[in-house]
């Protein structure tokens, strides 16, 4: 049993990072792409039952801040 | 008033701090170890830069849960002066002491130079040897100093004179063209609502010797002495 958080920057936040990719795309010849983020995907093996309460607060307090980021978890049964 | 420099996995500040408080008259310094549980004896806390946890997951992300912080979250809400310089800004703002956050620089490179910083608000107990409206000279060293917060929170910042340092050009002008990471504002330095927290990028403590290029980083830490 594993968790993916998917953690990706909040639209109002630069993302340098996917502009500098967005940007490269563009030169390998997807040149009407719109914008580019590149966030981050942490995959957690679990125990069964997995404890989806404390992940979520994992998810929220650790793997993520707030402030700049929001993030997706699913539990997965591979 | 006895320094405490907190020391995280990859700090790497702490003892230019310790020499540097050790340096000025009145302000003697000592580490303290992350895994450490105890401020006893010290008047001011101090966290320094560097690279904690290697800035894995985000920077700060991970020294906010040292067992120190604790302490240091005690520390601040019994309005003891705490200073996170650099990295130490990021775990400030990671621990919620401080509002917004750091993110990656607006030009992706890491910037290590000496810049402009114009006092905004002199009647703070980190820049009252200052005043406001002066221009000093400290270097930033970092990858992730976009200081980024919600317009809420810039407006609240604002109103209440929570803004103590912002990056500017020779001449006092606090212009995009200057602005070395993209931080909002032009957004150097911040304290806390309550007074007693300061959140800045760049090194005042690598600007105490004039071997060094610059003695402005003396104002920030004589004005905790003095407060």
């Amino acid at each position: 049993m594993k968790a993916l958080v998917t953690v990706m920057p909040k639209p109002s936040v630069l993302d340098p990072q996917g502009a500098a990719a967005a940007e490269a795309i563009r030169h390998h010849g997807l040149e009407k792409i719109g914008r580019v983020r590149i966030g981050k995907v942490i995959e957690i093996e679990l125990p069964e039952p997995a404890d989806e309460k404390t992940l979520h607060e994992i998810a929220r307090d650790l793997l993520s801040n707030p402030v700049i980021e929001d993030y997706d978890l699913k539990i997965s049964e591979i | 008033m006895k320094f405490a420099v907190l020391r995280f996995p990859g700090s790497n500040c702490d003892q230019d701090c310790v020499h540097a408080l050790n340096a000025i008259p009145g302000a003697p310094a000592d580490y303290v170890w992350h895994k450490d549980t105890s401020l006893d004896g010290f008047d001011a806390v101090v966290v320094p830069g560097g690279f904690s946890y290697g800035d894995y997951l985000r920077c700060g992300a991970i020294a906010r849960f040292s067992p120190i912080m604790k302490s240091v979250k005690e520390f601040a809400a019994s309005g003891g002066p705490v200073i996170g310089i650099c990295n130490g800004f990021q775990i400030l703002c990671e621990s919620g002491l401080l509002p917004g956050a750091l993110v990656r620089n607006r030009g992706l490179h890491f910037v290590c130079k000496h810049v402009s910083l114009r006092v905004e608000n002199a009647a703070s107990r980190f820049t009252n040897a200052a005043t406001t409206g002066q221009i000093l000279n400290i270097p930033i060293a970092h990858g992730e100093g976009c200081y980024f917060a919600d317009d809420e929170t810039l407006l609240r910042l604002q109103t209440n004179g929570q803004v103590l340092l912002r990056y500017c050009d020779a001449q006092g002008r606090t212009t995009d063209d200057v602005n070395p990471n993209g931080s909002r504002e032009n957004i150097a330095g911040i304290r806390n609502e309550a007074g007693n927290v300061f959140g800045l990028m760049p090194h005042p403590e690598r600007a105490c010797d004039p071997l060094l290029g610059s003695t402005d980083g003396l104002a920030i830490f004589q004005s905790i002495l003095q407060s």
